[in-house]
């Protein structure tokens, strides 16, 4: 047992370091560090420099443009990315559909999208869920009939997050309507632009415009759309969700708002003394602190378990990063909360796209704490994540 | 970063699970719990054989040269087995005496007895007004001659009962609460002066209320430096929580793993309750504490390497705070996912929530340590 990263590992942490320093963009940086949204151009932007600089898809095989790093190295990439902070890559199209893509595609299809995605030159978006499909999501109603050489979709997915900007959809739909609900599942791509499409914006109570409704109104799609064999699209899904294991506890992220967190908290004054010389708020700090070391540290048990073994069997403790991962979040936002305290009031209308910073950053504190309720809701509830630890590791 | 155990460290963790697999199941822990002392000799002989005295201690000095990982080894299996046996006592705490601040001599004197197995120690520190603060100490130690005449009272020394040689904290000058001026004392379990009032603690170990009345022991009596030896007590203490961390590791781990198999086979409306989703997610929660804990454990254990003294005791406290945390979290849960069951003393179960409940309460609780790690600075 050795906790010590290696010299190498130090030298490539100090590399990446540099990097992100040298070349995101100030604006995009500041914004992320204020909690404002970025524009579209800001992060497709962002991406390019990443993509050209040969990281933007870099757990990838390397014949599609990875890096061949080992699991450390993108555990200290993904680490250095959100302390930076920067904006993550596209997880639509770099860590969803990509890998269905060069996994499952036929060779026509891994040229015609893969390089596309790698420079966001397509902006992806996910059709999974439905109105009536969330955590139950094989039960799913959109439906794709085959005619001719054209799949004909009718239905409705929704929680669609930045449909408005996107160019492509990768979406279940049901090709079987007879077949046990999971069994009729096909996985197809469509252009967002195809005739029949209709994007609505959703508006979350934070104010602002993250996700969408999308509607299919007899929408064309050739057959050569399908990822895969017809039917098999439950796998697929079930593939791409699986896919992601260690960067959902987000350490990185969690660890630049605590930053934040003690540089605010040193500002603001109550009873003539910064709310940081609170004993009782350093004594919630320092428990959030802890429960993020103990985050951490599972983390890096399950990454140096695939560092050294493989991926092939995943470390029962990986189950642990979703819950942890996202309540530490959204404590962290809470905390965020209490230091501003009345201050947190005022409300910037125009604060979603933005374009607008005529007020004070810490009006984008309570709707951070507002739309981070999201995390314990999307990627599977963690109620969700705990039926899956009762099954797959208690074996209840 | 590498979290598996090397070749050698898992042949020594099949070999401790197994001598404790064969020997230490409930109900010989009860016949043990009966014994003179409220520990097994027997037992005791058999670890010594096996060679888990003597794991910490320098080839030199009749050892294996073992580090923190195997001691967290052993630990965690003692604490599966809810081992009653004085293992942190003298292994842990006096070993660690001895092996950071003995002198030769002292190394000499009282190693091969912790190591053959025919010495057993207890760590005489706690006193009435002291709680967790190790630099609040009363006893005195006052110089008379070349020796040292020792007065004051002790409480639940852990083995106290039984040790064969006490280490006694001691203030050398300074007044009661002064960083400087306490030392760590080798005192003879039977040296004149020395009355022991010995008692069975919650979870079935035992321990002593020590009394020290004049009690004379010679120079070679202090370990280090008897007028600045915190830095030592503190080191030794926080190896002494690292190992039980580890030790309420093991218990949590057996504690989920007794539960879920009873959530497998109680059944009530004609199922069993398992099938529950309310008791399948509190399953699923213990789990999450239990995992959280294991990583915290890992972290003090390494950090045991650590060159900065601050950050090093950081780790341990906040592993503490995690460990008190899931401690209680899981051996609340026990007892009332098993119901009824688990309010007897006839099952395992409440064995484990009590020693839980014990170790969350040894060398500072969590709110303790909560406030140790806001001194240090935090972790972030």
């Amino acid at each position: 047992m050795d906790l010590a990263f290696s010299k190498e590992e130090m030298a490539f942490r100090e590399e990446v370091r540099a990097f992100f320093r040298d070349n995101v963009p100030p604006e995009t940086r500041r914004k992320l560090v204020e909690g404002r949204h970025l524009s579209k151009d800001e992060m497709v932007v962002w991406w390019r420099i990443l993509n050209k600089k040969g990281w933007g898809v870099s757990h990838w095989p390397k014949e599609y443009g990875g890096t061949g790093w080992t699991s450390v190295q993108h555990y200290i990439f993904n680490e250095e990315l959100q302390m930076h902070p920067a904006p993550a890559p596209l997880a639509f199209g770099v860590s969803m559909v990509g890998p269905v893509i060069y996994t499952f595609g036929n060779e026509a299809q891994k040229k015609q999208y893969l390089p596309r995605i790698a420079n966001v030159d397509d902006w992806w978006c996910q059709g999974f869920s439905e109105p009536g499909s969330g955590s139950d999501l094989a039960s799913l109603k959109t439906k794709a009939e085959r005619k001719g050489d054209k799949y004909i979709i009718n239905g409705q997915k929704t929680w669609t997050t930045l449909a408005q900007h996107a160019d492509m959809i990768f979406c279940l739909c049901r090709t079987d309507t007879n077949a046990k609900k999971q069994m009729g599942i096909s996985f197809i791509v469509f252009p967002m632009k195809s005739k029949g499409v209709t994007v609505r914006p959703i508006q979350t109570i934070d104010g602002g415009h993250e996700v969408n409704e999308v509607f299919f109104d007899d929408v064309e799609v050739p057959v050569e759309n399908l990822i895969g064999e017809e039917n098999k699209g439950w796998d697929y899904a079930k593939f791409l969700l699986g896919n992601e294991r260690t960067g959902i506890a987000r350490v990185g992220v969690s660890k630049e708002r605590l930053r934040r967190i003690k540089d605010l908290a040193s500002k603001v004054e109550s009873g003539g003394k910064p709310v940081l010389e609170d004993q009782g708020f350093r004594e919630k700090l320092a428990a959030v602190e802890i429960e993020l070391k103990a985050l951490e540290l599972t983390q890096l048990r399950v990454v140096a378990d695939e560092n050294k073994h493989g991926k092939g069997k995943p470390n029962p403790a990986s189950s642990v990063l979703k819950i942890k991962g996202s309540e530490i979040q959204q404590t962290t936002t809470e905390l965020l909360m209490e230091v501003i305290g009345p201050f947190a009031a005022p409300y910037d209308e125009h604060g979603d796209d933005g374009s607008n910073e005529t007020m004070d950053w810490t009006a984008q504190i309570a709707p951070s704490y507002f739309n981070n309720r999201k995390v314990s809701i999307y990627g599977g509830s963690n109620e969700i994540q705990r039926n899956i630890i009762t099954k797959a590791v208690l074996g209840l | 970063m590498d979290f598996d155990l090397s070749e050698e460290q898992r042949l020594l963790k099949e070999s401790v699970d197994g001598l404790l697999n064969d020997s230490y199941d409930f109900d010989h822990r009860k016949k043990y719990m009966a014994e003179k002392g409220g520990w097994s000799k027997a037992v005791w002989g058999k670890l010594a054989e096996q060679g888990l005295l003597g794991l910490p201690f320098s080839e030199d000095d009749g050892g294996f040269g073992a580090g923190a990982v195997e001691t967290m080894i052993v630990m965690e299996a003692l604490g599966k087995a809810l081992v009653l046996e004085p293992y942190l006592a003298t292994v842990v705490i006096a070993g660690g005496f001895l092996r950071h601040g003995g002198s030769s001599e002292q190394k000499a004197a009282h190693i091969p007895g912790i190591i053959d197995g025919s010495k057993t120690f207890a760590f005489a520190q706690l006193e009435k007004n002291s709680r967790y603060d190790l630099s609040d100490v009363a006893t005195t130690a006052k110089k008379k001659g070349d020796g040292w005449v020792i007065d004051g009272e002790k409480f639940v020394v852990l083995n106290g009962e039984s040790a064969d040689m006490l280490i006694v904290t001691a203030r050398t000058k300074g007044g009661q609460r002064d960083k400087s001026g306490i030392g760590a004392f080798l005192v003879p379990a039977n040296a004149k002066g020395v009355t022991r009032k010995g008692y069975p603690t919650q979870d079935g170990l035992h321990a002593a209320d020590i009394t020290l009345t004049g009690v004379e022991v010679g120079a070679d009596a202090a370990i280090g430096d008897p007028e600045n030896g915190l830095a030592l007590i503190e080191r030794v203490v926080d190896e002494a929580r690292t190992a039980m961390c580890a030790e309420a590791v093991g218990a949590m781990d057996e504690s989920l793993k007794t539960t879920v198999e009873y959530l497998k086979t109680r059944k009530q409306f004609g199922v069993p309750i398992g099938s529950f989703q309310t008791l399948q997610h509190r399953a699923a929660d213990m789990f999450v504490a239990l995992e959280q804990a294991r990583s915290m454990s890992m972290f003090a254990t390494m950090a045991a390497d650590f060159d900065n003294a601050r950050e090093r005791a950081t780790a341990v406290a906040a592993a503490k705070v995690q460990i008190g945390k899931s401690a209680k979290f899981v051996g609340q849960q026990s007892i009332q996912l098993h119901g009824g069951i688990g309010m007897t003393q006839e099952a395992k179960i409440g064995h484990y929530f009590k020693r839980l409940t014990m170790i969350e309460n040894t060398f500072g609780d969590t709110d303790y340590h909560l406030r140790r790690v806001t001194d240090g600075g935090g972790l972030v």
